[in-house]
């Protein structure tokens, strides 16, 4: 599995819809697939499964929205 | 002299922008005007004895000293406890302001925007902490971004980093005009909110329930409405003028409120009332929370944590607004609500009970507007007169 695919992983468990997994342009908090809770959730899944530190401060939602930003983010973070 | 309060506020505000907007539309650096215009409009506002100037300088000189002694120890080291007691201390001026009235003492430590001022001091500590603050700040940063004139006394609460952005921002000619003209329209905005729709309904409906209502229990119900409206004009006209002017300054401010009263539930409400509060209390004590106890595994229940975290927000957010019965009630009214809306809403996810669809879209609108209604209602403090 490559890190894009294991980061939609990782968003798809959280977020309890594949959806994100097709969908890679697709706002998740507007389409209310997470909330600050989930959000949360996968912060702690990213440094668990991944081993990225992501501060809670640094996730914004304006620049975290899509999987693809937040993989885009990731790989910057990696 | 309160800020926003006076037409004579408005006319020394447009004299002394009148050379900001000037360079801005030639493109040039506002930055050092600005700078000169904060202090003149500082001294307009807390020139008047009331507003505790001397409090403001020694507040401002332990925050920059706390912020700037913590940047230099966390490029060295990392203990949470020094960050633990960095943040009380941040905090601690706040404290003492709200406890000291009820000690019936003197309240030499608060002052205009002291619970504005403390949020934006503690959140340059804690995003240092997080390592999203590694160099150095100047004291003209810090200062600059703690005293920024326009939301000072009731925010809008600006993030430090995204302020700095827009602070070190040369604007070209047509992004200025295009920020300016935002900048005046939200003004008037703020006009017509503050002056004319909140100030009507306070003078002409609220000062004269007596006569309008019927009976104690119609004239309480009135209240409830009318206040929350007043509530709603009153702030967000405050919060045009803050945002406005900040544009015009070339710092575009936040929003605090985005039609809250189309609010489907209590948790849709919360983005949408007084976001920059709630964002702050959201990112800054909900999340934390919750990552706390979800990394060392202290409470395994998704729900209970999540809970616990809604509880600890609001009531945080409660005694914020001071340490009165009012407040304190408004803060655990709130809590109740989204523990009973996040019971719903794990069990609708479940069992799709709720129907979808226009008619139940305005049946949340209006249920979720009570439920508001009812805490402004506490929020007021008129049911314990």
């Amino acid at each position: 599995m490559d890190f894009k695919e294991k980061v939609l992983q990782v968003i798809a468990e959280v977020c309890e819809d594949d959806v994100v997994k097709e969908e890679h342009d697709l706002d998740i908090f507007e389409a209310g697939l997470i909330d600050s809770f989930a959000t949360v959730e996968l912060l702690v899944q990213f440094e668990e499964q991944l081993d990225i530190n992501v501060p809670i401060t640094e996730f914004d939602r304006d620049t975290w929205n899509t999987p693809n930003a937040i993989v885009e983010r990731l790989n910057e973070l990696k | 002299m309160t800020p926003y309060s006076s037409f004579l506020f408005f006319i020394i505000l447009g004299i002394l922008l009148l050379p900001t907007m000037i360079l801005g539309i030639m493109g040039k650096r506002l930055r050092y005007y600005n700078a000169f215009v904060s202090i003149v409009v500082l001294a307009i506002i807390f020139s008047g004895g009331k507003e505790g100037f001397f409090s403001l300088v020694a507040f401002t000189i332990l925050q920059v000293v706390l912020v700037k002694g913590y940047i230099s120890y966390r490029q060295v080291k990392n203990s949470s406890l020094v960050f633990y007691i960095i943040s009380f201390l941040s905090i601690l001026p706040l404290i003492l302001s709200k406890v000291l009235p009820i000690l019936a003492v003197d309240n030499w430590a608060s002052f205009l925007g002291i619970s504005y001022l403390t949020f934006r001091a503690v959140q340059i500590i804690i995003e240092t902490r997080d390592g999203l603050i590694k160099e150095q700040l100047s004291i003209f940063q810090l200062v600059n971004f703690m005293l920024f004139y326009p939301t000072i006394s009731s925010g809008p609460i600006d993030r430090f980093r995204r302020f700095q952005k827009d602070e070190e921002k040369r604007w070209a000619p047509e992004e200025y005009k295009e920020l300016l003209y935002k900048g005046i329209n939200k003004i008037f905005v703020g006009f017509l909110y503050k002056f004319i729709i909140g100030y009507s309904i306070n003078t002409y409906f609220i000062m004269n329930l007596d006569y309008i209502a019927d009976g104690e229990f119609t004239n309480n119900l009135l209240y409830m409405y009318s206040y929350s409206l007043y509530l709603f004009f009153d702030f967000a006209g405050y919060t045009a003028f803050a945002v406005g002017v900040s544009y015009i300054m070339g710092i575009r401010s936040p929003e605090n409120f985005n039609k809250p009263f189309i609010s489907r539930n209590i948790k849709d409400f919360w983005n949408r009332w007084h976001m920059s509060l709630s964002f702050w209390f959201r990112d800054y004590v909900f999340m934390r929370f919750v990552f706390l106890m979800k990394k060392k595994k202290w409470i395994q229940n998704k729900m209970l944590v999540s809970n616990l975290g809604y509880i600890l927000l609001f009531l945080l957010m409660g005694v914020w607004h001071g340490l009165a019965i009012q407040y304190i009630l408004y803060g655990a009214y709130h809590a109740l609500m989204m523990v009973g809306f996040n019971f719903f809403e794990t069990w609708n996810k479940k069992h799709k009970r709720w129907p979808t669809g226009r008619t139940m879209t305005i049946v949340s609108i209006v249920i979720t507007f009570h439920v508001v209604c009812f805490g402004f209602y506490l929020f007021s403090g008129r049911p314990f007169q």
